[in-house]
């Protein structure tokens, strides 16, 4: 694994002069730290993607099917004539630059074909060669190149260099949409079996066991155990959580990670002490035991084919609607891909709030509503009885994972559960929140440890805005609610903000939530003292 | 990709992070092999203590255990874990008691 250069060091070297030449000659370079592993040839056969073989990056040979342009050139006019998106985002960029420093990977990188506009060049310099009068006629001078071998690595390395957080989408004036460009690149990029492992290896394990970190019924039902023995230790209650229960209300799905990694499984114990308390009729399932799709990385084939599990499941258990956890890009597929995929869910009813009665009309075409929005309607009625003093060790500024926020405009719900469950919550400048948002650095697949100097470059920006309330106002949480931001903030904190911890909103609920006979709580969640009881556990012991 | 090792007349399989391909490749040999690279110097009880609890773990449930079952069973601090094994519990005890690397939104 490469090694990481020292965060002083790595901000030294962000140079955003452009190089003299003309970027179509300026060659691709495969640098450690920079990109992820080739797939590994298994995961794809499980799944029957093509070309499955051992390979990797720095090869010379990629060992690329002999047909391969063909491959690449037939899969873009037939994506051409399919989505008119694309063709139109091919099309229409007007090359002004808006969103040039609007992405994270440019800040952080300072490498012009990283740039949104440039990255998108790479491909539209392609489309005009072989789709466009003008590119064929005029070639170079009209902003086309061939597709050779070089041309395909570069696309690889830089589609791998994009996060599909959208940011630089709210800037441009056209409205182009950049993921969904790196969305189609990669899928042109599997048709020729060059996934990034990291992607693959969630895929693969999705379809065979329903999460994407491979976890079997068995030891999904013993991880949730595990979680009630803690919160039993905490609280001196125990919940008692069902799994693939039939005829349940509600089926509840959040991502594999809160399952099995810190500080994820902290906000587990959040939802099913929530539950618990409110003697909700829910059951988990271990076979949709996840919430992210890591298909939608690949190809819409592959997310199509693994994100119904999650309503097949709803459908078998005869549940009435679903209530999502804390994960990113799951409601984006469900926002703006579930119903174009599959067509509305009518075998389930449109949620209502057992405990408040409140009918979420919005879910009526996803009969799924998010964890923090159900939350967040139970403090509105006075549901909760809170004690938001248990976080007073808490500074706390807000994320706004990239999909939430600009994928459905989830601004206001976990900002109304924070302001309830902690008394000092801070907001980070106006330009990196809300639909604004810088995002975490290593979205869409890319949170794999052979890749970190890219992630801490991505995440600079978005450290930095940490880093200015921390040295201002003494925050010390980073509060998200997004499973990929869980997994990536901790290791991004400690390079560029060292004494920034990491919490999802459910952690703080838990924390804060007061339940029915519970006992006199000496520590938070994760085993600490709460604020003024730092000397009650030595006495105790 | 898959590259070949050899170490005291065993061939294992293993990733671009040195991880063995398959469980079914661990023995003993292994441990030392890994113990080179991480720079441990000696092999103590807990460090076995760690590793069997991971591979007993694994065998029973497919995965590797979430780290705070493995602390809470050891009894190790995640601290402790850091000091028998510098590279973590995951690239340095994983790797060693011939485990997967876990995957997705970790």
């Amino acid at each position: 694994m490469a090694k990481l250069p020292k965060s002083d060091e790595l901000f030294q070297s962000i140079d955003h002069t452009p190089p003299e030449k003309w970027w179509m000659d300026v060659p691709v370079e495969f640098r450690p730290g920079t990109y992820c592993y080739a797939a590994k040839p298994q995961y794809l056969e499980t799944v029957d993607m093509p070309f499955p073989r051992e390979w990797r990056p720095t090869d010379e040979d990629w060992k690329l099917p002999p047909n391969w342009r063909e491959i690449f050139l037939e899969g873009m006019r037939e994506r051409l004539e399919r989505f008119r998106t694309f063709r139109v985002f091919m099309d229409i960029c007007v090359r002004c630059g808006a969103c040039a420093d609007k992405c994270h990977f440019f800040i952080g990188s300072g490498d012009p074909k990283n740039m949104p506009v440039l990255r998108a060049e790479l491909l539209r310099s392609i489309y005009r060669r072989y789709f466009t009068k003008s590119g064929k006629l005029f070639g170079r001078t009209g902003g086309a190149r061939d597709l050779d071998e070089e041309t395909f690595k570069e696309l690889w390395y830089y589609f791998f260099q994009c996060t599909e957080c959208r940011r630089c989408s709210v800037f441009c004036p056209y409205g182009i949409d950049t993921a969904e460009i790196t969305i189609i690149a990669r899928e042109l990029i599997n048709l020729l079996g060059c996934n990034i492992d990291w992607i693959m290896g969630p895929v693969a394990n999705c379809y065979r066991t329903g999460n994407h970190l491979g976890i079997q019924p068995h030891a999904f039902r013993d991880m949730i155990e595990f979680f009630c023995d803690e919160i039993e230790e905490v609280t001196g209650i125990r919940p008692e959580p069902t799994f693939n229960r039939k005829g349940a209300e509600i089926l509840f799905v959040t991502p594999s990670g809160d399952v099995f990694a810190d500080p994820g499984t902290y906000t587990c114990m959040g939802y099913l002490m929530l539950f618990h308390e409110l003697g909700l009729d829910y059951t988990w399932s271990t076979y949709a035991s996840e919430g992210g799709n890591f298909g939608f990385f690949t190809s819409h084939d592959m997310a199509k084919r693994l994100h119904y599990k999650i309503y097949a499941e709803a459908k078998r258990l005869g549940v009435k609607y679903i209530i999502g956890g804390e994960c990113g890009h799951m409601w984006r597929l469900i926002h703006q891909y579930l119903n174009t995929f599959w067509g509305p869910p009518d075998f389930l009813e449109v949620p209502v709030s057992p405990i408040t009665g409140t009918k979420f009309e919005h879910a009526k075409s996803t009969k799924m509503i998010h964890v923090v929005e159900f939350t967040a309607d139970l403090i509105k009625h006075g549901k909760l009885k809170l004690d938001p003093s248990r976080n007073d060790n808490r500074i706390v500024t807000f994320h706004d994972s990239c999909n939430p926020a600009r994928a459905m405009g989830f601004f206001e719900e976990p900002r109304y559960v924070l302001k309830h469950v902690c008394n000092n919550f801070v907001e980070m400048p106006p330009e990196t929140t809300r639909e604004q948002t810088f995002c975490c650095g290593a979205g869409s697949g890319l949170n794999t440890d052979e890749y970190m100097e890219m992630r801490m470059r991505g995440g600079l920006p978005r450290a930095n805005a940490v880093k200015y309330v921390h040295e201002k106002f003494g925050v010390n949480t980073l509060a998200c609610i997004c499973a990929i931001d869980r997994a990536v903030f901790p290791p991004l904190m400690d390079y560029w903000v060292p004494g920034v911890d990491v919490a999802g909103l459910h952690e703080l609920v838990g924390n804060a939530l007061v339940m029915k006979g519970e006992k006199k709580r000496t520590t938070d969640l994760r085993g600490e003292p709460l604020p003024g009881m730092e000397d009650v556990e030595d006495e105790d012991l | 990709m898959a590259q070949k090792v050899e170490f005291k007349g065993k061939v294992f399989e293993v990733d671009e992070d040195g991880f063995i391909q398959s469980f079914d490749q661990w023995c003993p040999e292994w441990v030392e092999f890994v113990k080179q690279s991480e720079g441990i110097e000696e092999l103590t009880e807990g460090h076995w203590k760690v590793i069997h609890m991971l591979q007993d773990y694994y065998q029973k449930h497919g995965i590797a255990p979430m780290v705070r079952i493995l602390t809470k069973v050891t009894g190790y601090k995640l601290k402790e874990i850091y000091e028998l094994f510098p590279s973590g519990p995951g690239k340095g005890a994983c790797k060693m008691a011939g485990l997967p690397k876990p995957t997705g939104c970790v």
